[in-house]
């Protein structure tokens, strides 16, 4: 190979040894494992933040018009007239609520799932001394961050934060005279240029960087998990830049892409003509869709690593999960539209939709299965890591279950844009994903930290956040099934029988009691799942200096690669590098010494 | 810590990082110009009858426009091919030749964009339309080289030559008698708004790739004395994405000025 090569690029890292300084070892970095902590601290503030959005929300529904508790006076003082005062108007319930899904969805749980944990562990995973480009990577999460700045700032301008919920559908997200919606498309643009970054990194760096012996079909679960994540959003993503383009387009230049002939809005708007709305549903679901696949795939990744490590066995037809994922990252592209059963598209479309989504369930299916069956005869160890996984697993399958009638769309015509909805994908994500990322916290903690979390306060984490999560979410599903919408910021109190009877309308039924009150148990059960969050943030800060030490660079006993490394790893990762001689999963082997036999460890014969 | 792959290639792939990359990254922009494509599809075949408006881009300049283009794809091979055979001159002679192309096809595009920008359709308060490039605006008269129609159908199947509109003579219109007047913006009619959103983005793309040639034009001298395989796959590289650039120009045309 050629000689020639290696003085100016190694030129670039040689100043990120250890007298880096602070501004290049911590904020500045193109180390991988740092990026990955940035994210991972990044994501779990968002996420915290999203979750505070969320709780002020649960107020509002169930005591509507009544100040905020505690927060009401800074809320008045931060946001002013929107919350006058402290009570949360309709109008910034719109925000926070288009907030919480924005926040939740693109700058906590991807970014946590797939590039913290991503970031961190798959360059060890498969033996590689950091990611195909480390500049890159750098540059993915500064505009991450500059994503994540523009929509916090968001709330503080005039009129406050985007109102149109998530989706941002047109024409409402561009008729709403604010400029909330603008500040939401700009701040999306960072985010997919950083989604963009990551991703071509990902798939290069997986390609690429693999040690010698590194076989596709002997990498970890969890790298196939983000290989397919990393292609779902390649590829759909840049559509929804597209349509974003195009709504802000909508917004500032005063074309009409998304607004039909005639549209108006107050006064008639001068405005071309001719534009279609369901053209950004369709571009929005085009991303929409696999968007869901890229929050559960590394959690099942994460989930399959820490099933086999804890089970002391291999994972049960490893290679049906990888071609699962295949599955699903390619049926994903084809099954956007069951989001629109409602928008009036066709039967015939309708029913090719309705089928690829059916059809889609089968890999999921295959992968919870074989995830289930990795159980069997296994020696469980259950420590916390394992107890969230377990929890997942069931989690996961009501998550998914219930998803059924809302994929035929004869039933969705009737849950559809209910709590019931809400339920559902809060299953799949809240105690599904967030679950299986709580275990990967604890479980590569001490890879990170060379120091172990509290094993009883993950405990106390744990049974608190799965009773708490399914208090809150469950009662949604009878509220959805009784037709109780979502997004009504009294929470339903126009629809209930007693608000009927009073008007004096003629209306049969409507919401009942029993189903508004459920309002205020869904808030308490929230506070207690905030609550029960305050072991794991303790936990986590305390542990980092305090924590048992680990005691060994492999403390679980893993046959992976990230735990042949020294703790934490340096910059460069291994202290040589590894050759790789076996499967990931090589646990138990019969008539080797231990339980586990690293990839890394050459045959005997 | 040393990075495998930057610069030879990996056996079992046959591939550098960097290419791989480049073609993952242009993947995506196949993706975001898809989409795009996608929406004028729809856009075009959901417009009311007879309100697609065809022949409103002059012919000649998006052909010369076209020419201009495939011209820099070709320097841009050959600068590439130089460094494989060790010419740096080379190299340095057909990437100045590609940079004057790209400011050569800024040049005609943002003179498009002009065009656009002063071309009037106003209408009168007795109903009839005045179509035409505004000459010169006073607080009562407006001055525009135009032509009136009575239908506003008769403006969007222009028959229009390879050369542009006909040469029409000098209108004055009151500002009293109109009622209302637009340019040829985006806002004018969903056909502009695709129309420069496309054509806008992928300027965006032209300049970005002429940046990076250029950056690796004017300061590649030192790189290319250090490490001339490295920079060699750099000018590979960017000169992937500006073939790119170029393929979407050769979807644009005929999309927006020949259908």
């Amino acid at each position: 190979m050629q000689a020639t090569h290696a003085i100016p690029h190694t030129g670039v890292h040689v100043e990120h040894h250890e007298d880096a300084g602070f501004w290049r070892t911590y904020i500045f970095s193109t180390d991988h494992k740092v990026i990955g902590i940035q994210y991972g601290v990044t994501a779990l503030g968002f996420l915290f933040f999203g979750f505070l959005l969320m709780l002020m929300m649960r107020w509002q529904i169930a005591k509507p018009g009544v100040s905020v508790p505690l927060v009401g006076p800074l809320l008045e003082r931060v946001l002013g007239n929107v919350a006058s005062q402290g009570k949360i108007s309709p109008d910034l319930y719109n925000s926070f609520g288009a907030m919480h899904g924005t926040i939740m969805v693109f700058l906590a749980i991807v970014p946590l799932a797939f590039a913290a944990f991503g970031n961190y562990v798959v360059p060890l995973m498969i033996g590689a001394p950091d990611m195909a480009f480390p500049r890159i990577n750098m540059a993915s999460y500064q505009s991450y961050v500059g994503g994540g700045v523009i929509m916090v700032v968001s709330f503080f301008i005039p009129g406050g934060a985007a109102q149109a919920g998530w989706t941002s559908y047109s024409p409402l997200a561009t008729s709403i005279p604010t400029n909330g919606q603008t500040f939401w498309l700009v701040g999306m643009v960072f985010l997919i240029t950083s989604s963009l970054l990551g991703a071509v990194n990902f798939i290069a760096t997986i390609i690429q960087l693999r040690a010698p012996g590194m076989t596709w079909m002997r990498m970890p679960f969890f790298v196939w998990a983000q290989f397919v994540t990393a292609f779902l959003l390649l590829l759909a993503f840049p559509p929804l830049e597209a349509a974003g383009i195009m709504q802000l387009m909508d917004k500032v230049a005063h074309t009409s892409f998304f607004l039909p002939t005639g549209l108006a809005v107050g006064t008639l708007g001068n405005i071309s003509g001719g534009g279609s709305p369901l053209l950004w549903q369709h571009l929005f679901w085009f991303l929409g869709h696999p968007e869901v696949y890229v929050l559960i795939l590394p959690a099942m990744g994460i989930v399959a690593e820490v099933i086999a490590n804890n089970t002391r066995k291999p994972i049960w037809g490893y290679k049906s999960l990888v071609y699962s994922s295949m599955t699903i990252g390619f049926l994903s592209f084809i099954v956007w539209a069951h989001h629109m059963y409602l928008t009036g598209m066709g039967i015939r479309v309708a029913t090719f939709f309705q089928t690829t989504t059916m059809i889609i369930s089968i890999p999921s299916v295959i992968i919870l299965t074989c995830l289930f069956l990795s159980l069997w005869g296994g020696s469980i160890r259950f420590n916390t890591p394992m107890l969230f996984v377990m929890a997942f697993l069931p989690m996961f399958g009501i998550g998914g279950l219930t998803g059924l009638p809302l994929g035929f769309n004869f039933s969705d015509l009737h849950l559809h844009d209910t709590y019931y909805v809400i339920a559902h994908f809060h299953y799949i994500v809240a105690p599904g994903t967030i679950f299986a990322l709580f275990a990967g916290v604890y479980y590569w903690f001490p890879k990170m930290t060379g120091r172990m979390m509290s094993e009883f306060w993950g405990r106390v984490h744990f049974w608190l956040s799965l009773i708490f999560m399914n208090l809150i979410f469950q009662p949604m599903f009878a509220q959805g099934m009784a037709g109780m919408i979502r997004r009504m910021s009294d929470g339903g109190a126009n629809y209930t029988a007693a608000h009927n009877t009073a008007a004096g309308a003629e209306v049969i039924g409507g919401l009942s009691d029993n189903l508004m009150r459920l309002h205020v148990f869904i808030f308490w059960a929230a506070i207690g799942l905030g609550i029960s969050q305050i072991p794991f943030i303790i936990n986590f800060f305390w542990s980092i200096k305090n924590g048992k030490p680990a005691g060994s660079d492999n403390p679980w006993n893993a046959t992976t690669l990230e735990w042949q490394t020294p703790t934490p790893p340096p910059h460069g990762n291994f202290a040589k590098d590894p050759i790789v001689y076996r499967g990931p999963y090589e646990y138990s082997v019969p008539g080797h010494a231990t339980d586990f036999t690293p990839q890394n460890e050459p045959d005997k014969a | 810590m040393e990075i495998p792959y930057t610069v030879e290639i990996r056996r079992d792939t046959g591939l550098y990082n960097a290419k791989v990359g480049i073609w993952l990254f242009l993947a995506s922009e196949v993706m975001l110009f898809g989409a795009l494509f996608s929406s004028y599809i729809l856009l075009r075949v959901g417009a009311p009858e007879g309100y697609w408006p065809h022949g409103w881009l002059t012919v000649w300049l998006g052909t010369l426009n076209t020419i201009v283009l495939i011209t820099s794809s070709i320097t841009t091979v050959m600068a590439w091919a130089s460094l494989k055979m060790k010419n740096f001159s080379g190299f340095k002679f057909y990437h100045a030749i590609t940079l004057c192309c790209a400011v050569t096809f800024l040049c005609i595009k943002s003179y498009e964009y002009h065009d656009k920008f002063i071309h009037n359709e106003i209408t009168l308060k007795d109903g009839r339309i005045a179509d035409g490039h505004l000459i010169k605006k006073t607080a009562d008269v407006v001055t525009i080289e135009g032509h009136f129609v009575t239908d506003r159908k008769e403006l969007f199947d222009t028959h229009n030559g390879f050369f542009g509109p006909p040469k029409h003579g000098e209108l004055e219109i009151k500002t009293a008698d109109i009622a209302k007047m637009s340019n040829y913006g985006p806002a004018h009619h969903t056909y502009n708004a695709i129309y420069f959103t496309l054509t806008g983005l992928h300027a965006l793309h032209v300049i970005g790739g002429a940046l990076v040639i250029f950056y690796l034009w004017a300061f590649g001298e030192r790189m290319w004395k250090t490490d001339p395989e490295r920079f060699t796959n750099r000018v590979e590289i960017s000169g992937l994405f500006w073939h790119f650039v170029d393929l979407v120009w050769i979807f644009l045309f005929p999309v927006l000025y020949l259908l």
